[in-house]
């Protein structure tokens, strides 16, 4: 039994297989974003993370 | 057998992505971001917007993780029961194992990420609260104690403490009186429910009040909760996470659930079934929307007074 294109496996993994790549997608901009706001606002400048590291103790 | 319905029944019971996604109990999660949501947002130190989405995301992660991992753990009890029956394990969608990994994998993914976004002390709730829910909760109290769901309840009322610390990086009063406010009312609201899913609980010999202490038992409970419970959300009303809005919800809702839970107490188990319980779950779906309301006026109060909105009349 050939895996090929028209198998009905991927017609069965369909959702599943969109939904993983979906939720893979939306990781990769979360961890874009999340780096962007951090870098942008300076929270890994060596002054900006002193104050916060004092905020936080 | 043939091939053919072979291959019908394994498509029946091939798991969808919807399947995976009903592991995280959706329903739940959704309690969880909004407590979380208003611990964040009434915090006095603003948050980012994408951080605080960010935040948020984890914490309901990390809570729909717990949930998957109290169904691996509890996917025998959840076959018993008719509520449960057709969740994503014992329907045999998905294996226990499957269940397991997912558990584990998002509690280390929401707890390193909620740390990385916003501090260690916020992180460290959230491992905690999804340790308690699954060791304390699932695997030791749900089996052995009646007070399941008294001690147990502290795990559903972490978020908001979660999300003011995703804030502000540490607990304050607030943040203990929203976790007090939610850990109050998990017992009336749970208890409420097992008296009309009765014979759930009983056929799978989770030792629930009513199981242990009978129905009449429940019913005094229910009430004594209630009455604990609207002397602490009232309470909160002059404290520095209340106001006068909050007051009034509070003064409003809390003699509506006092007037349900006296009703409930004055009931006997003739007159509930006469109407098929129709005051139980009344007060079920009330117990519902005194959580949001008393919730929602917390986060309203917090906007107010980041606009710069005083009440005039409030010392």
């Amino acid at each position: 039994m050939s895996l090929t294109r028209e198998h009905e496996l991927h017609k069965r993994r369909k959702s599943r297989n969109i939904g993983v790549g979906l939720t893979l997608v939306v990781l990769i901009m979360i961890v874009f974003g999340l780096t962007y706001v951090k870098v942008t606002r300076g929270d890994y400048e060596p002054i900006r993370a002193a104050t916060q590291q004092g905020n936080s103790n | 057998m043939s091939d053919a319905s072979l291959n019908n029944a394994s498509f029946e019971n091939e798991a969808q992505f919807g399947d995976y996604f009903a592991l995280l109990k959706p329903r739940v999660m959704t309690l969880v971001v909004f407590t979380a949501l208003v611990g964040l947002l009434a915090a006095p130190v603003p948050v980012h917007p994408f951080i605080a989405f960010c935040a948020i995301l984890f914490i309901a992660i990390g809570g729909g993780a717990s949930g998957a991992l109290n169904m691996w753990w509890d996917a025998d009890i959840d076959a018993v029961m008719k509520r449960t029956q057709r969740r994503p394990i014992p329907s045999g969608r998905v294996t226990g194992d499957d269940a397991l990994a997912i558990g584990l994998t998002l509690s280390a993914f929401s707890v390193v990420f909620l740390g990385l976004a916003t501090n260690w002390v916020a992180a460290g709730l959230l491992a905690f609260t999804i340790f308690f829910y699954v060791v304390i909760y699932t695997m030791w109290l749900k089996r052995w104690t009646p007070q399941n769901i008294v001690i147990g309840g502290a795990a559903g009322a972490f978020p908001p403490m979660i999300g003011w610390a995703a804030a502000t990086g540490g607990i304050s009063v607030e943040s203990i009186l929203m976790f007090c406010l939610t850990f109050m009312w998990t017992p009336p609201h749970f208890w409420a429910l097992a008296l009309f899913m009765r014979s759930d609980y009983d056929d799978a010999g989770v030792p629930m009040l009513t199981v242990t202490h009978g129905r009449r038992s429940t019913r005094k409970h229910i009430l004594a909760y209630t009455v604990l419970l609207a002397i602490l959300a009232i309470a909160t009303g002059v404290t520095s996470a209340g106001g006068p809005l909050y007051l009034t919800v509070a003064v409003v809702l809390n003699a509506l659930f006092l007037k349900g839970a006296w009703d409930i107490w004055r009931r006997d188990e003739d007159m509930s079934e006469a109407d098929n319980f129709a005051v139980e779950r009344k007060f079920f779906k009330l117990s519902l929307l005194y959580l949001f309301a008393h919730f929602g006026a917390i986060l309203i109060e917090a906007a107010l007074e980041r606009f710069g909105f005083v009440w005039g009349f409030w010392v």
